[in-house]
């Protein structure tokens, strides 16, 4: 199959501003993103996992074109992406709703963009909204939805401007054990009637070996793509009855394998960085002193 | 049939229990909202008749009523609330007008807003009132410094909850409307005016409130109409009842410009969520 997407030696990295003076002159640039090189086919489920903190909202990020690459290209269709579009639809772990808007106001808001008239616009919202199973709810605004319906409807929403390629950053992450389980099996649902590029970030190794083609295992910071692990069931009934199956158990102890150290290593990280400022403070306070 | 027949008398019953507990509700919310402004009437009544408050100074409340209705009537107190209201409505009005767009404007230029803000504040923080010498000064004791002085009180909530409301929209917004593709234009017509719409109308009902606070004091200190006047005026002249008919019709306006706004407020963000419910 044709290559939908691929990123070359993509680096990210941050200048952090620190607002305490004493740190000022730590202002190096943080890496988050070292040498990322992936490729995703048309029409392909490619999940990919990674400790916190590893950069995956940030390579999601450069893929939806908000950020640019400190170096390497990421090319859509062979060519190099210049910015966001509708060709590429992201759904966000914390909804990103407009609260200001209904469930079909939400749902309408991206084909506005695109500039879908009136009434095909109301058509075509409302036959998304049925199809994440929200018929009913459409005048209801967010805050009057649970957290399913609020992900649905941005499901819906990224869904309904027909986007070539659909971004997800753990979108079911918020949600409890049940929620998650029947918007997973909603997705694939989705995603076999579509026959979308879908690109979905998660914690869960469950989650990545149900829903994916295929998984890539990310390092922690500066985050690389470790492996690529190749998923081969044919058709998924439920993540439950997958559950059993000793494939499945084989490669979610695979991928396991693959992040457990990462794992470790990122919570080092995270527990560090506060040590560290202090520790580099009193370095410099002792360079000082001798010198 | 006999079932048909008891179903048949049921239903016309329960309905009307239903409108029972209905108005049952609804009195007892009126019972709520008035029983304390009921009391104090009635201890505004009473105390002065039984010589506990000189009479002369706190004449009972239907006296008061019986004078403001005599005001009503001979025309006098339209003509000061007219006078008050046009001022009152004009400066708020034009400060409306001068206040959010610039407000935007300013919210939406971050560098502009981290300069103005300081100054905005200490602005804010200056009691118009204090000002209002250099009003009358520069522009005379007619209208003009009047309505000058209602939009000074009326700007700076506006500008600052104005600026406020643009810089504190939810990025995850702005985010997921630029990954949508809309530009710079579309994305503040979108997404910044309507997120900031509650904190604007914060600095709306701020400056309804000061609008009608510092015109009164105004035109205590120099008008020859509107109702500051005509307290200012009646107390002078002894005219004691006319002086809290004055106040009273005051505090009417309050309240209903208050109502007005927080309607008009309820109808333009009925969607946020309200964290009582
Ligand atoms: N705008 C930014 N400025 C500075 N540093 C940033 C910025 N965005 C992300 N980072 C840093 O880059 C690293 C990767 O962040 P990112 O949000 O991509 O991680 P993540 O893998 O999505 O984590 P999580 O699983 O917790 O969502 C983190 O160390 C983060 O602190
Ligand atoms: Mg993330």
């Amino acid at each position: 199959m044709a290559v939908k997407i691929s990123i070359e030696h993509v680096q990210k990295s941050f200048r952090i501003k620190r607002n305490m003076g004493a740190l000022k002159e730590e202002a190096q640039p943080l890496s988050a993103l070292h040498d990322i090189n992936l490729e995703v086919r048309q029409g392909e489920f490619m999940v990919i996992v990674g400790p916190s903190g590893c950069g995956k909202s940030t390579l999601l990020d450069l893929l939806a074109g908000l950020t640019t690459p400190s170096s390497g290209r990421i090319l859509l269709d062979g060519k190099p992406i210049a910015g966001p579009n509708l060709d590429r639809g992201i759904v966000f772990q914390q909804y990103a709703l407009f609260p200001w808007k209904t469930a079909l106001g939400n749902v309408e808001f991206g084909l506005e963009a695109k500039g879908v008239g009136r009434e095909e616009r109301r058509k075509r919202a409302k036959e998304y909204i049925d199809l994440v199973g929200l018929s009913g709810f459409e005048n209801r605004y967010p805050h009057e939805l649970s957290g399913g319906m609020k992900q649905r409807v941005a499901i819906a929403r990224s869904l309904a401007y027909d986007p070539e390629v659909l971004l997800m950053d753990e979108p079911f992450a918020a949600l409890d054990a049940q929620t998650r389980e029947t918007l997973q099996s909603e997705l694939l649902r989705i995603w076999e009637t579509t026959k979308k590029t879908i690109i979905f970030i998660t914690h869960g190794i469950e989650e990545a070996v149900y829903l994916g083609q295929r998984v890539a295992v990310m390092s922690s910071r500066p985050g690389r793509i470790k492996q690529v692990i190749d998923i081969p069931f044919e058709s998924r009934s439920s993540e439950e009855d997958l559950r059993s199956n000793p494939e499945f158990v084989r490669l979610r102890h695979e991928i396991w394998e693959l992040l457990k150290d990462e794992v470790v290593r990122a919570q080092e990280q995270e527990k560090s960085k506060t040590l560290d400022s202090f520790k580099s403070a009193d370095a410099r306070k002792g360079v000082a002193k001798h010198g | 049939m006999a079932n048909g027949r008891a179903g048949e008398l049921v239903l016309p019953k329960a309905k009307e229990s239903e409108a029972a507990r209905w108005s049952l509700a609804a009195l007892r919310k009126l019972f709520k909202n008035s029983i304390v402004i009921v009391v104090l009437l009635a201890i505004w009544e009473v105390t002065p008749r039984l010589g506990i408050i000189n009479i002369t100074f706190f004449p009972p409340i239907s006296q008061v009523l019986a004078t403001w209705w005599q005001l009503l009537l001979s025309g006098d107190l339209l003509d000061h609330t007219a006078a008050s209201l046009s001022r009152s409505i004009g400066g708020f009005a034009l400060a409306i007008v001068v206040s959010i767009p610039l407000g935007l404007a300013i919210g939406w230029w971050k560098p502009v807003a981290e300069y103005l803000n300081p100054f905005l504040e200490l602005m804010r923080n200056t009691a118009a009132l204090a000002i209002l010498p250099v009003f009358i000064l520069l522009l005379g004791l007619g209208e003009t410094s009047k309505v000058a002085i209602v939009f000074y009180a009326c700007i700076f909530p506006l500008l600052l909850n104005t600026i406020s409301g643009v810089k504190n929209v939810d990025p995850l917004l702005i985010k997921s409307a630029r990954s949508m593709g809309l530009n710079a234009v579309s994305l503040f017509r979108k997404v910044i005016v309507p997120a900031s719409i509650p904190t604007i109308f914060v600095g709306i009902r701020q400056a309804g409130a000061s609008s009608i606070l510092v015109l009164v004091a105004a035109e205590m200190v120099g008008a020859t109409s509107g109702l500051g006047y005509l307290i200012q005026y009646a107390q002078f002249s002894f005219l004691i009842t006319e002086m809290y008919a004055g106040i009273i019709t005051i505090s009417v306006i309050g309240l209903i410009v208050n109502y007005v706004l927080v309607s008009l407020e309820k109808r333009l963000t009925g969607w946020k969520q309200n964290a009582r419910e």
